[in-house]
């Protein structure tokens, strides 16, 4: 986990999710817009940072139980299973999520809200190429042998928190910059111009750590 | 898949007065049905573009594979709504019309992509599937949803209640089930749309497919049995939460129209007739700090007749009832155009204090006794302005005649001939009739138009306007 690659790659990664409107940034605009203020962008990012935050934590929690009973190479192979399998799902059916009819939302609406959003986009599984134990040595940046030691096991929990942590930053990092370039200065008007299938790209990244999951380390 | 990758669909906006910047329409889509039952119904294609040499004329049509559906009210899988932030789709595109048979059940999905002039089937859900899947029949209104293709249907598969809305998968056309969790004291159904901000549906209410389909039943009017509530819903928890009853005198409450700006909280509704004078009437739900209200605020007066020039129907009665059967309001919510089916006028009305509304324009087509004609036409004009749809600029006005055949029989024993006609909007208010523009469907009737890219009733949105 303390290699040079892992952290900014958890950094980056949380600003893509921060990235993907259907994550939370634009429900923000939307309730700023709605009720004529700026201070309802911000109300609404905290709790949605949250939801993203939980619904990592609960896919690294799911791991490092995992990691309790499963051999270490054979974790990698569910892990990298399971990103593959839903990175095509998604690719086929970039639709299917949880339906959320609603625009007049408290704090813990929002929080449920991103964390269903995060977890039925699969926002949790494309960390894990970074956060399952490396094959080899658990320092080491190279296609080892197998018997690796498991994070869950061996490292501390305040490094899956950590990760947690570093994520969540580059997610709201993002969204927040974005959700206020959009209210105060950008438009709506990005919306028609702008906007990549960013489904696709979502499936594609997780097909990408899922292949990651595979090859590296 | 979805063959957009780069840019929402071009005919999706975030706002309803961004809409209104959106290009002129070129075509336009008209079911049009044989009330005889003995050729299929269609949806036909109109040229729109005036600097065509076929303006106002049929470019294209599709015939559907079955007799006798009486197709009715139809519309998009896809609108404005799949950019709205809970569950944002923008890259699914407006392709498919969902055109169901309001006698038949059959539902067709239709596809416009490959040539616009030319539509072609994409698939047929059979009555079977629809009973099967959520209990209903006689599918009547679309409207696409920020999740999904929502339509409603007049009742049960035996004719009788309740009637209530159902979902489809806006892509797959999948049907996914009955609406509602808790329908309350609703029972009957007509039309249904949402204040998306507010988390709130509403539905109306007409007659189950008993009360209705051999034709209005004077037993039931005069007994005040046809529906007058409006029905206020928690779109969240798909709950019903309120009746507003506008009294058993109103009958038939159909066409709701909230408005578009997703901040506001009031819409209208037009209501056929009064059993007290045969008086039609809008009235205007609001919300009042957190109740539903709803207040009579237009109302139409019958107009003295001679029975002799009535239909059996109404010669009792020695006056001509307006009938408002549909009411549009344009997306700026600065103009109401309210159809009267029987004295044959269409009225705009000034709208920006909805409380107040004042009269703008009119212009008579048709009419029970009138008969005003059309300077197209050599012949006065049968039926009268039914079906209105306003353009997303808020220019131009196409109105059909036909309501529904057992009921043109009734209002207009003589037959009804189809026609569509558009009508000019004047800056800041007044309506002018295009003298060019008539067409005519001749024994066939003309129901609904669609306007191609959306028009000013088959979009609802999820950010306000400026």
């Amino acid at each position: 986990m303390n290699d040079a690659v892992t952290w900014p790659a958890l950094l980056l990664l949380g600003g893509l999710h921060g990235l993907n409107p259907a994550m939370g940034w634009l429900f923000a605009v939307a309730l700023g817009l709605q009720q004529r203020a700026p201070k309802a962008v911000w109300r609404a990012l905290l709790p949605i940072a949250l939801g993203h935050a939980l619904s990592i934590l609960l896919v690294l929690l799911l791991v490092g139980l995992a990691g309790l009973v499963l051999d270490g190479q054979v974790l990698r192979w569910v892990g990298a299973g399971a990103i593959l399998a839903f990175g095509a799902y998604k690719l086929l059916r970039p639709d299917a999520h949880p339906r959320w009819v609603g625009m007049k939302v408290g704090f813990r609406d929002l929080t449920l809200w991103s964390f269903l959003m995060s977890t039925a986009h699969g926002a949790g599984l494309m960390l894990l190429p970074l956060v399952l134990p490396p094959s080899g040595h658990a320092d080491a940046l190279h296609h080892a042998a197998h018997s690796g030691h498991l994070m869950p096991s061996t490292a501390p929990v305040w490094a899956g928190l950590g990760a947690v942590a570093v994520h969540t930053l580059g997610m709201f990092t993002v969204m927040a910059s974005v959700a206020l370039l959009v209210y105060h200065y950008v438009g709506l008007t990005i919306l028609r111009q702008a906007w990549v299938n960013l489904d696709r790209v979502w499936a594609a990244a997780l097909l990408a750590a899922g292949t990651a999951t595979l090859l590296w380390r | 898949m979805s063959s957009r990758t780069f840019r929402p669909d071009p005919t999706f906006y975030p706002s309803p007065s961004m809409a209104q910047s959106a290009p002129r329409e070129t075509l336009a889509y008209v079911v049009e049905i044989d009330a005889t039952g003995r050729t299929p119904d269609a949806l036909v294609v109109l040229d729109l573009d005036p600097s065509s040499p076929t303006y106002a004329q049929e470019v294209g049509r599709l015939d559907m594979p079955n007799l006798g559906d009486e197709l009715h009210h139809f519309g998009w899988n896809a609108c404005s709504a799949a950019l709205c932030p809970t569950m944002p789709h923008p890259h699914v595109e407006r392709r498919y019309l969902l055109v169901p048979g309001l006698r038949s059940s059959r539902l067709y999905i239709i596809d416009i992509k490959p040539d616009p002039r030319q539509p072609t089937i994409h698939k047929i859900i059979e009555p079977q599937e629809l009973e099967a899947k959520t209990g209903y029949s006689r599918p009547h209104t679309v409207h696409c949803g920020p999740d999904a293709v929502y339509m409603n249907a007049l009742g049960s598969p035996s004719g009788d209640g309740p009637g209530g809305i159902f979902v489809l998968d806006h892509t797959t056309f999948d049907i996914k089930g009955a609406w509602e969790k808790n329908r309350g004291p609703q029972h009957l159904s007509y039309d249904f749309w949402w204040h998306l901000g507010h988390d709130t549906m509403l539905t109306s209410e007409w007659g189950t497919p008993n009360m209705v389909e051999q034709g209005l039943n004077p037993e039931i009017l005069l007994a005040g049995g046809y529906g007058h509530s409006l029905h206020v819903w928690n779109m969240r928890t798909r709950e019903h939460v309120k009746t507003l009853d506008l009294g058993a005198e109103q009958q038939m409450v159909l066409e709701l129209r909230p408005a578009h700006d997703p901040r506001q909280t009031y819409g209208f509704v037009g209501v056929v007739t009064s059993l007290a004078d045969l008086s039609a009437s809008v009235w205007l739900w609001h919300l009042d700090g957190t109740e539903w209200k709803i207040q009579k605020v237009i109302e139409v007066p019958a107009e003295p007749a001679d029975p002799a020039d009535l239909p059996p129907l109404l010669q009792g009665f020695g006056a001509v009832p307006p009938l408002i059967t549909d009411i549009n309001l344009s997306l700026d919510d600065q103009f109401l155009y309210v159809s009267c089916w029987g004295t044959g006028e269409l009225r705009q009305y000034d709208v920006s204090n909805p409380f107040e509304p004042r009269l703008a324009g009119s212009v008579h087509l048709g009419g029970i006794v009138r008969r005003t004609g059309h300077p197209r036409s050599d012949e006065p004009l049968t039926g009268g302005p039914q079906m209105v749809e306003v353009s997303r600029d808020g220019q131009r006005v196409y109105v059909t005649n036909s309501l529904y055949a057992s009921w043109d029989d009734q209002f207009y024993p003589a037959g009804i001939r189809g026609w569509a006609a558009k009508l000019d909007v004047q800056p800041g208010g007044g309506l002018t009739l295009d003298p060019d523009f008539l067409v005519d469907f001749g024994e066939k009737r003309a129901h609904q138009v669609r306007l191609q890219g959306g028009d000013a009733s088959s979009d609802s949105f999820c950010y306000p306007n400026p």
